[in-house]
């Protein structure tokens, strides 16, 4: 193909992975859109002004960076898992293992797709979050890049997650098991100053807090971590990821016989 | 001679150990119409995976046009239309985003792909359905679709596993007569069936495929000479120990009293007739054997085709 009918083959996947997420609008953005307004009402509001400031803001103000990355976070992935298992279990994928389209562009073309997701959740968590608090914004380039890293990121999970999956609950498996425990304790709603010594340290194995710290950073200016080192963890895994993607893609029997 | 697909010693084992082809060698010329026959289970839709790219092969080398699966396959497969025995469309999407995504696939642009899309969706008689959702199309209709979708980036191979199951009679006469001429105007096209007749109407060359192996790879008309050759078995009076000189050629002694004769086109039943009151064989009843060519077919594979193993 050439880099013309590449293009054209990836922008086709592109309009129907985000036409599809707007055609079920009701099942992609309305829930995250609640979930996060019960979070502000609840964390925000109401419990919130018990707990008084959190690294020298006001908690609400803390907690909203972390629950937008954490929107981010699921729309991106859920995107990718649901659309991709589902074509591989409806079998529609076919039409596209069938083509000439290269498998690099396939996964691009995903990934897209989850990181316009993942954005568009985000966008609407943000504007919720303006009906509870005034947003400062430290640095639109930071909070720009990590968002969409981050989607990147977990738009390439839910990739991989799809191709393992053989079943509808392997799909709901992982961001049970898996994202949630580690979004809930990524620093999301606590400074990790708050841990002893040992938990920590132990936090700091985990990579969703580099994310929810720098994204953090790109609002108030503060982090828990070094930023750099953020960048450069966001980083390696989507390298990883990209890698592990592109090879299941082309090498998986979960979809090819 | 370029040839539109060539398979050489092309064999595949599946993950659970099952051989589904064994170094079958197929040749299907450049404008050919080839039929695919054989039982349930033969090995017809795994040799259309391995074209497809949804089945690796495990040994074996494949050519579409003279391009090697191995060299590029992305150049192969876009020589490639494919029509798939199952399904295989998103059930919530419309006629007229499968067939045109389909193209965008292909790399051809939107205003093309949709052009395309009406042409070939009028073509099949669906372009009324284009905004229904597929899943509730009936059974004949999504077959339809799949082959206008197959068709809308103009392949030069055609494939189709088992088009007309399912189909009634009318659409599959006219499914016949859109199909005849999409190969006359220059599309390589090969199908499986099980309807025998549905390939001596359509295809010029035909293989026959039984557990994996490739039993039969011949023309229609070599075919059609070995049955222009008619069989009639004969119910006899009196039990018979040997068959008569003069008919040993022609017949065959199924039980003491049944006999089968084989008749030549050329040659006439009164002769054969002759011979019998010659030797004072009386004959109670005569049939003529089903299905010439389902005959054929069983000759060669053991069994009917319909039946699986
Ligand atoms: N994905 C698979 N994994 C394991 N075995 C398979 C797979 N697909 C097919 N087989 C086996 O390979 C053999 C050939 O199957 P195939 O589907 O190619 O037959 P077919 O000739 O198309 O039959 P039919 O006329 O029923 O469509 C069968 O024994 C089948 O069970
Ligand atoms: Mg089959």
């Amino acid at each position: 193909m050439t880099p013309r009918e590449q293009w054209i083959a990836y922008a086709t996947i592109v309009i129907k992975e985000i036409t599809r997420f707007m055609r079920i609008w009701q099942q992609t953005l309305v829930p995250p859109a609640i979930s996060t307004l019960l979070y502000f009402v609840i964390f925000g509001s109401l419990i919130g002004k018990r707990i008084g400031q959190m690294d020298g803001f006001d908690y609400m103000d803390f907690l909203v960076p972390g629950l937008i990355l954490m929107a981010v976070i699921n729309a991106s992935y859920q995107n990718v898992v649901g659309s991709f298992f589902g074509a591989k279990w409806g079998k529609s994928l076919e039409e596209l293992l069938v083509s000439p389209t290269p498998n690099s562009i396939i996964l691009l073309a995903y990934v897209t797709g989850g990181v316009a997701r993942g954005l568009l959740v985000g966008l609407i968590v943000t504007g919720i979050s303006l009906l509870f608090t005034d947003l400062n914004v430290f640095s639109i380039g930071i909070l720009i890049s990590v968002a969409v890293l981050t989607a990147i990121l977990f738009a390439l999970g839910g990739f991989i997650n799809a191709i393992f999956a053989k079943t509808f609950d392997d799909v709901s498996m992982v961001p049970t098991f898996v994202l949630l425990p580690l979004t809930y304790l990524g620093g999301v709603f606590y400074s990790i100053h708050l841990l002893g010594d040992f938990w920590q340290q132990l936090s700091k194995a985990n990579p969703i807090l580099y994310m929810v710290n720098a994204f953090r950073y790109g609002f108030l200016g503060i982090s828990d971590v070094s930023l750099s080192v953020s960048f450069a963890m966001i980083g390696f895994f989507i390298v990883c990821f990209f890698a592990l993607s592109l090879y299941l893609l082309t090498h998986s029997k979960r979809l090819r016989a | 001679m370029e040839f539109a697909l060539k398979t050489t010693q092309l064999s595949k084992t599946y993950g659970n150990g099952v051989t589904a082809l064994q170094n079958v060698d197929l040749a299907v010329p450049q404008g050919d119409f080839y039929a695919l026959l054989g039982p349930n289970g033969a090995g017809k839709s795994t040799v259309i995976g391995v074209l497809g790219s949804l089945v690796i092969k495990t040994s074996g080398r494949v050519e579409v046009f003279g391009v090697d699966i191995d060299n590029n396959f992305p150049q192969a497969k876009s020589f490639l239309g494919v029509v798939p025995q199952e399904f295989n469309f998103n059930i919530f999407e419309t006629p007229l985003q499968i067939v045109r995504n389909q193209a965008g696939y292909y790399g051809i642009d939107r205003r093309t792909a949709l052009a395309r899309t009406e042409q070939y969706l009028t073509l099949l008689g669906l372009w009324e359905k284009r905004n229904d959702q597929a899943g509730q199309l009936s059974g004949g209709m999504k077959r339809r679709l799949m082959i206008a979708r197959a068709l809308v980036h103009e392949p030069r191979l055609l494939i189709l596993d088992e088009p007309t199951a399912g189909v009634d009679i009318e659409i599959r006469r006219s499914m016949w007569d859109f199909l005849r001429e999409i190969n006359r105007s220059g599309t390589t096209i090969i199908l499986t069936t099980h309807y025998l007749e549905e390939a001596e109407h359509l295809c010029r060359n035909i293989g026959i495929i039984d557990s994996g192996k490739l039993v039969e790879n011949t023309s229609m008309r070599e075919l059609l000479r070995q049955l222009h050759l008619e069989t009639y078995v004969l119910d006899l009076e009196q039990p018979l120990a040997t068959i008569p000189v003069g008919l040993d050629r022609a017949a065959r002694l199924i039980d003491p009293t049944t006999l089968e004769i084989d008749i030549k086109q050329e040659e006439h039943l009164n002769d054969f007739y002759r011979l019998l009151s010659d030797n004072g064989i009386r004959v109670n009843s005569m049939r003529n054997k089903a299905n010439r060519l389902e005959e054929l077919f069983i000759s060669r594979v053991g069994h009917s085709p319909l039946e699986g193993k």
